[in-house]
Formats: C-alpha cells, sequence, structure tokens
C-alpha cells in the first residue's frame, strides 16, 4: 500500500481526474493550496505597492493505492499534468502502515479496493 | 418652454439688455424639465457599464475577472475620448444618407444651444453613453481569452466605424430614419450591433482552449445577479431618457422598461422548470437582460399590455439560441449574440407588429393593420446586422496581420488577470513580498530563478525587460 501525494497545477486538474479514472483510480482527495517550487515568481502592482508573489497556487492530490495501482497512478498524474514548464509539480510516494475503511471497517488492500 | 423662462426672455427683451439677447433667446428653447431628466437618465445609463462589468466578471472564471471587468471599464474611456473627437460627429452630423460629416469633429459647434429641448452638450453626453455600452457588450464574447491591448484598438475602431455609422442610419437622419424603420432606444443600433460584432469575433479568435473539454462555470453568481439588477436600474435611463424630454412618452417608455424583463423571466424560470426542473438564479439574471434588450427598441411605441407579451415572447428564442450555441464550436463565451443580438432581433421585429399609433401617433404596426412597418423592421435589422458582422470581420482581419488577436495558451492557463493586468481580483496577500523602490520592476528579479526558468515567459519579463 502506498500513499501517493502530487502537487500540481489548479488548470491541469481536470485532465489529470480525466485520466486517474480512465485508470480506475476512484479514491482521491483534493486540496487547494499555495506552495514555491522554483517558478519564476509573478509581480503584481496595486496602486503604488509592488509585490513579488513568491506562493503560487496549486492543488494537492491524496490517493491511497494498492501495489498494482502505483504505477499506473504515477504515469497518469506525469501525462496529464505536464505542461514542460517549470513549476508542473511534484509527486511523492510514501509507503503506508495501515488503511481503513470507515463504514465498514475493511482493512488494507481492501480498504483502497473500489466498491463494485 | 417653461412659463416662468417666457417671462424671463419677454421681459428682458423688453429692457432691451443689449448683450444678453443672443443667450437669452438660446436658454429660451430649452427646457429645464427636460434638462433635469436627461441630466439623470445620462447619469443612470453610464452606470450601466459598470453594472455590465459586474454581470460579466460574476459568469467567468475567477482567474479572469478583473480582465473581464476591466474590458467594459476600459470602454468608458475608449469611447468616452473617441466620442467628442469624432465619433458623435460621424453619428449625428449632416453628412448623407450613410454617413455623418466631421463638422462636428472635436465637438465643433456642439455646446449649450439647445438640441430639441435640452442643450445641445446633453443630448451628445447622453448619446455618447449609449457608444460606451455597445462596446463594452461585444466583450462578452471574446472573455478568458483575448489580448487587452488588441481588445483597445479593436474597440476604438469599431466605436468609429461601426457605431457611428450604425448610428447616422438610424437615429442621425441616415436612410434606415427616412425608411421610418422604429427603433426607439438602440435595439438595432447598441444590440443588434454589438450581438453581430461578437458572434464575428467569437468566431475569429477561435474557442477558448479548455472550451468544450472543462466545465467553465461562472466564478461568482451573487455578482452576475447584483449587474442585472444594476442594468435594469440604468435602463429605465436608456429608455426613458431616450423620450429626450420629460414628457408622457419618456413615462411610457419607462413604464415598459419596468414591465418587459417582468415577462421575461416568468417565461424564462417556466421554461428553466420544464427544461431541468429547477429555476436556475443565471437564467433570472439573463432573462432579465434580454426582457430589457427586447424592450428597447419598442419602448416608446407599444402599450403597457404588450410590453408584457413582448417580454414573454422574447424569452422563447433566446433561451433556444443559448442551448443550441452552448453545443457547438461557436464560443461566445457569454452568450452576447443569444442575449442582445436575438434578444435585438425579437425586439426589433415586434415593434413592427405592436407599435400603435393610438398609444404616441407615430405609427401602427402589423397587428394594428400595417404590414408595412414589419417588413421595414426587418430590413433594418439584416442591414446593421451585416454591416457590423463584415466591418468586424474586416477589422479584426487587419489586426491578425500586425499583432496576435489571443493571449498565449499557456497564459490562458495562468488566467489573464495576472498576464494582462499584474493583479489578482482575489488575492490572501500570503506569501507576497513588498518590493521597495531599488527593487522594483526594471531590476531583475531573483537572479537564480531566472536562470532556472530562463525559457519561461511568465509576465515577470515583461516588467524586467
Amino acid at each position: 500500500m502506498r500513499l501517493i501525494k502530487a502537487i500540481i497545477r489548479p488548470d491541469r486538474l481536470n485532465d489529470v481526474l480525466k485520466a486517474l479514472y480512465g485508470k480506475e483510480v476512484r479514491g482521491l482527495t483534493v486540496s487547494r493550496v499555495q506552495g514555491h517550487g522554483g517558478e519564476m515568481e509573478t509581480v503584481e502592482t496595486y496602486r503604488g505597492t509592488t509585490v513579488k508573489m513568491e506562493l503560487t497556487e496549486k492543488v494537492m492530490l491524496d490517493i491511497g493505492v494498492s501495489e498494482p495501482f502505483v504505477e499506473p497512478t504515477v504515469e497518469a498524474i506525469l501525462e496529464a499534468g505536464r505542461t514542460g514548464d517549470v513549476g508542473d509539480g511534484k509527486i511523492f510516494v510514501f509507503p503506508v502502515e495501515r488503511i481503513y475503511r470507515i463504514r465498514t471497517g475493511e482493512e488494507d488492500k481492501a480498504a483502497v479496493t473500489p466498491v463494485k | 418652454m417653461t412659463y416662468r423662462s417666457m417671462c424671463l426672455t419677454l421681459l428682458f427683451m423688453i429692457i432691451g439688455c443689449s448683450s444678453g439677447v443672443a443667450e437669452q433667446v438660446g436658454e429660451a428653447g430649452i427646457s429645464p424639465a427636460n434638462t433635469v431628466w436627461m441630466l439623470v437618465a445620462t447619469a443612470l445609463v453610464l452606470l450601466m457599464t459598470p453594472a455590465l462589468a459586474l454581470f460579466y466578471g460574476g459568469l467567468v472564471r475567477s482567474k479572469n475577472a478583473l480582465n473581464t471587468m476591466m474590458m467594459s471599464f476600459i470602454a468608458l474611456s475608449v469611447a468616452g475620448v473617441l466620442w467628442p473627437l469624432i465619433g458623435y460627429s460621424v453619428a449625428f452630423g449632416k453628412g448623407n444618407a450613410f454617413v455623418g460629416d466631421l463638422s462636428m469633429a472635436f465637438l465643433n459647434g456642439v455646446g449649450l444651444e439647445p438640441k430639441g429641448a435640452i442643450p445641445h452638450l446633453l443630448f451628445f453626453a447622453f448619446q455618447g453613453t449609449f457608444a460606451i455600452i455597445t462596446l463594452a457588450l461585444i466583450s462578452g464574447a471574446v472573455v478568458e481569452r483575448m489580448r487587452f491591448a488588441t481588445y483597445l484598438i479593436f474597440i476604438a475602431i469599431w466605436s468609429v466605424v461601426v457605431y457611428a455609422p450604425v448610428t447616422h442610419w438610424v437615429w442621425g437622419g441616415g436612410w434606415i430614419a427616412e425608411m421610418g424603420a422604429l427603433d426607439f432606444a438602440g435595439g438595432a443600433v447598441v444590440h443588434i450591433n454589438a450581438g453581430a460584432a461578437a458572434v464575428v469575433a467569437a468566431l475569429m479568435l477561435g474557442t477558448r482552449r479548455d472550451y468544450g473539454r472543462q466545465a467553465l462555470l461562472p466564478h461568482n453568481v451573487p455578482f452576475v445577479l447584483l449587474g442585472a439588477g444594476i442594468l435594469w436600474f440604468g435602463w429605465f435611463g436608456f429608455n426613458g431618457g431616450s423620450a429626450l424630454a420629460a414628457d408622457s412618452v419618456a413615462v411610457l417608455a419607462f413604464v415598459n422598461t419596468m414591465l418587459a424583463p417582468a415577462g421575461t423571466v416568468l417565461v424564462w424560470t417556466l421554461l428553466d422548470m420544464v427544461r431541468i426542473g429547477k429555476t436556475t438564479a443565471v437564467g433570472v439574471a439573463t432573462a432579465i437582460v434580454v426582457g430589457l434588450v427586447a424592450i428597447t427598441p419598442a419602448a416608446g411605441f407599444i402599450s403597457p399590455g404588450f410590453a408584457i407579451v413582448l417580454g414573454a415572447l422574447a424569452a422563447a428564442p433566446s433561451y433556444s439560441a443559448l442551448l443550441w450555441r452552448a453545443r457547438t464550436r461557436l464560443d461566445d463565451s457569454l452568450d452576447v449574440f443569444a442575449a442582445h443580438g436575438v434578444g435585438g432581433i425579437t425586439g426589433a421585429l415586434l415593434t413592427g407588429v405592436f407599435a400603435e399609433e393610438a398609444v404616441n401617433g407615430i405609427a401602427d404596426g402589423l397587428f394594428f393593420g400595417n404590414v408595412e412597418q414589419f417588413f421595414v423592421q426587418a430590413i433594418s435589422v439584416i442591414a446593421v446586422f451585416m454591416y457590423s458582422a463584415l466591418l468586424t470581420f474586416l477589422i479584426l482581419k487587419g489586426l491578425s496581420l500586425a499583432m496576435p488577436l489571443r493571449v498565449a495558451s499557456k497564459d490562458e492557463g495562468i488566467g489573464l488577470d495576472i498576464v494582462n493586468h499584474g493583479e489578482e481580483a482575489y488575492t490572501s496577500g500570503e506569501g507576497a513580498l513588498l518590493l521597495l523602490d531599488d527593487e522594483a520592476p526594471g531590476v531583475i528579479i531573483n537572479q537564480t530563478n531566472r536562470e532556472i526558468d530562463s525559457g519561461s515567459k511568465l509576465p515577470v519579463d515583461t516588467t524586467t525587460g
């Protein structure tokens, strides 16, 4: 079991979701986050105030999957999330100790296998 | 002319106040009551453009909210400058049947002398507010992708070569006026004109990058409702003021402006109920605008009962046009054509049906036995639509040879607020570093990042050269 945490561009989210659904990855959590990942800052001006925006809007996906789904999930995000410019984001893959499905109490692999 | 001003004039003439005679005669032709109403009406119509900015701004995604609202706001300046310089003269100068002359360019001869029963300068200002909102209306077809600089040049040219001549045809003594077409407050001049330009502009620019692949949803529906509400408020000046006097025709137009959208909203919500089983807020806001557009050409010519009927009849054509449009590759993003084009055409044609000589002594329509009026209306609709469409095509074609019409695909992803304006509509300020004078734009920022990202073209490039 792995937890895949991906940080992507907000405007790639729809494509990434589509790609994930295409690979039968259905359980995920999405959060709006702000971050900084080496891309160039934008400069904004409000009357006399000029600011450098250090943080960029990003979207973070948390996806818990069983082993066979790790590669397809990563591939889907890599393909659909990529624009080729700095700021496309990162994917982190973590080992997971245990997973429970709250509704049934199922554990581990059963807990992350989509209900048919 | 009021009793009081007549007395004053007489008094001065009797006393023989030699130096003031010419001026007194000028004042004498002006009605204070009409002047007051037209001052208010002009301010009301001006308010419609910020209202439209809210209406349009709420309908786009948050990353394009400022850009969309700026497209309306900047029209206040573009037409505000070009209308006195040249537009007004092209529209209302004597000229020929197709275009006015330049005798009144730079406001030459446009002063405080009477034009009708109000000062000429006031008539000029009232008409100027119409030029402004017509430009702003077109922007709804090109939002979320058009380059702001190109848009500026486009509406500047359009205001002089399309808006002003069409105004001349209809209101400046041109051929459509000669033909006897009825357009009380700008169904053809403003709405069909902008609707036609919108279709062509949307086709010329192409669809938004994500159009047809993703749902592009309104980011603030309360803005849309507020905008529609203020538009309705301003429209009392638009239609009521088009009587150019504080008289009974103004009252008729005013009341019709109140009633027609009510009819449209009623039918629109019923159509919503039948189609999806729910009444939608965006639908009500849209219906208000459609009803207002449809009553515009008819406002001073039809009775209040028929105003409700006209409003009700106007719902279905625009409603179907909206549904049809969304299934095509025509990305008229905020449905300027469905609301203003189709609404304007429905209104202009129905003016030819419900016009009633008994109401204000001008002309009867089809419903009262005057079949010819209907066809005169149809000719004016077709002529304005074709001219606007053709000229819009030529202007944009010309501009496309000199500059890009739209922003880069990547910039569409970032959003036009940041790319074209260097601002965001909703920024928390988190992670914003204040730049002091010595590191303000013009100085290269964050050298390391620039090296990493030398291939990128984020907006910072434009400010650092």
